[in-house]
């Protein structure tokens, strides 16, 4: 197989025409078992009740939404690399899925907070990083809506996504230095204690379907953005009169 | 090369020298948001000392990127940003020049202005010591780092809230070690492992942000 021949936005707005069915009904029928799962066959946790289902969204939107961040760092790179305007089209199709899944985990990790430690939020290293991570995709998505010329866009962008890449790792390990810093270990996420293997299923079975979902939802955009792109061209004029 | 480095140096100096105005406003715009908080959280010394350290680093961050917003933007306006793209000489060394003479105009007077601030809110001699170190040692991070934002931003509309948008959450290492640095010796637990890791962080932008700001460079002027 011949991967510069599906690199060519024309072959593959057909190809992810094909695939999104596939993808969508992947993820609606695996989130379908996974909620299964989830609510009526895993036990009822003995030390934190049922407040603890919410871990079978918060953790796969978690681990999607720092996953997605370093898939656009690779297509940055890769575009950059061998100037694909394909790479920087996917980057620009993923970003809004990435900045969704960060503000979930965010949101359910609070709903989760409130029962647990008796507050919203609290200056935890993961929660900070993950709302710097939020702030990234923010910023990153307002730059490409301020530039106009789309080459630019994304160009500009791909740096700042490769920049941010850089910086994820450090603004971790420096929150959570300044998180011991100024506050005693009174939380301890990081030791998560001994997990039932059902619990372990649906939440594995939920992050594959999140995975599905990301990748329908990013062909679908990513097929705008090339019917955007390619609209003065003769194969793109005849895709719009099908559909 | 190392005269082209100079050249940038001297060209910025003798531009801001000439509008005095311009760079003195980042930092009277530094000393009043300072001066904000007192007022705003009560004048009681032994809070104001805990702060200091956070509210003089979070100052010098919103004070850099008001003044970054012109770093390349007169040059890019008046197209000898583009002659100096166009000429032989690498754009890292343009970036660098850029992000060293922006130290000298910015970072230099923060050091000068930031015991004055120090002693407004408490802190004891050695802290002050260690929060000039600390911004002598992350000041220029904030320059490099800001010089990628202001290229990717350059002749924007919205430039200036966007380009806080982009590289405020990049800026955050410098500020949990700079404003931690002040917190240790306040601690009583010293400095010297905060400010080695903005060292650190420091020399590592001194080695990436130049080069990525010279790439940036040539696509926003391309």
């Amino acid at each position: 197989m011949n991967l510069y021949h599906y690199a060519a936005p024309a072959t593959f707005y057909h190809l992810a025409g094909r695939w999104i069915p596939w993808f969508a009904w992947g993820a609606a029928l695996l989130a379908g078992i996974g909620l299964y799962i989830s609510f009526f066959v895993a036990p009822t946790d003995f030390q934190q009740g049922e407040a603890y289902r919410i871990i079978f969204i918060h953790v796969p939107t978690a681990w999607m939404s720092m996953f997605i961040y370093l898939v656009m760092a690779f297509w940055c790179a890769i575009g950059l690399a061998f100037n694909t305007r394909l790479s920087f089209l996917m980057a620009r199709a993923l970003a809004p899925t990435g900045a969704l899944f960060c503000f979930l985990a965010l949101w359910t990790g609070a709903l989760w907070g409130k029962p647990m430690w008796g507050a919203w939020w609290v200056w935890d290293a993961r929660l900070t990083s993950q709302l710097i991570l939020l702030f990234l995709y923010v910023g990153i998505m307002a730059l490409w809506a301020a530039i106009d010329d789309p080459k630019r866009g994304d160009r500009a962008g791909a740096l700042l996504i490769l920049v941010g890449a850089v910086n994820v790792p450090i603004i971790y390990f420096s929150v959570t230095w300044w998180n011991t810093l100024h506050q005693g270990s009174s939380i301890n996420l990081t030791k998560a204690p001994s997990m039932a293997t059902i619990m372990l299923v649906g939440m594995l079975v939920m992050a594959v379907a999140a995975w599905l979902y990301t990748i329908a939802v990013a062909f679908v955009r990513v097929r705008g953005l090339i019917l955007e792109r390619e609209r003065h061209t003769d194969w793109a004029q005849a895709a719009l009169k099908e559909a | 090369m190392w005269r082209f480095l100079m050249t940038v140096i001297r060209r910025d100096l003798l531009l801001a020298a000439r509008r005095k105005g311009d760079w003195l406003t980042s930092q009277f715009f530094f000393v009043m948001v300072v001066s904000m908080f007192p007022l705003g959280i009560g004048a009681d010394p032994e809070q104001l000392r805990r702060v200091a350290g956070g509210v003089l680093w979070v100052a010098a961050l919103l004070a850099s990127l008001l003044s970054l917003q012109r770093l390349y933007a007169d040059d890019h306006r008046d197209g000898s940003l583009e002659q100096m793209l166009l000429s032989p000489q690498p754009a890292l060394i343009l970036a660098l020049g850029k992000a060293i003479a922006h130290w000298l105009i910015f970072g230099l007077p923060l050091l000068v202005i930031a015991p004055l601030l120090g002693l407004q809110f408490a802190l004891p001699p050695d802290a002050i010591g260690t929060l000039v170190i600390s911004l002598a040692i992350g000041t220029p991070v904030l320059s490099l780092l800001g010089g990628v934002g202001a290229a990717l931003t350059l002749g924007l509309r919205g430039g200036g809230t966007l380009l806080t948008l982009l590289i405020l959450p990049l800026y955050v290492p410098a500020l949990i070690f700079g404003a931690g640095a002040v917190d240790g010796v306040l601690a009583g637990m010293g400095a010297e492992a905060q400010l080695s890791l903005l060292g650190a962080f420091m020399g590592l932008c001194l080695l990436l942000a130049p080069w990525v700001t010279g790439a940036a460079l040539r696509v926003s002027v391309d």
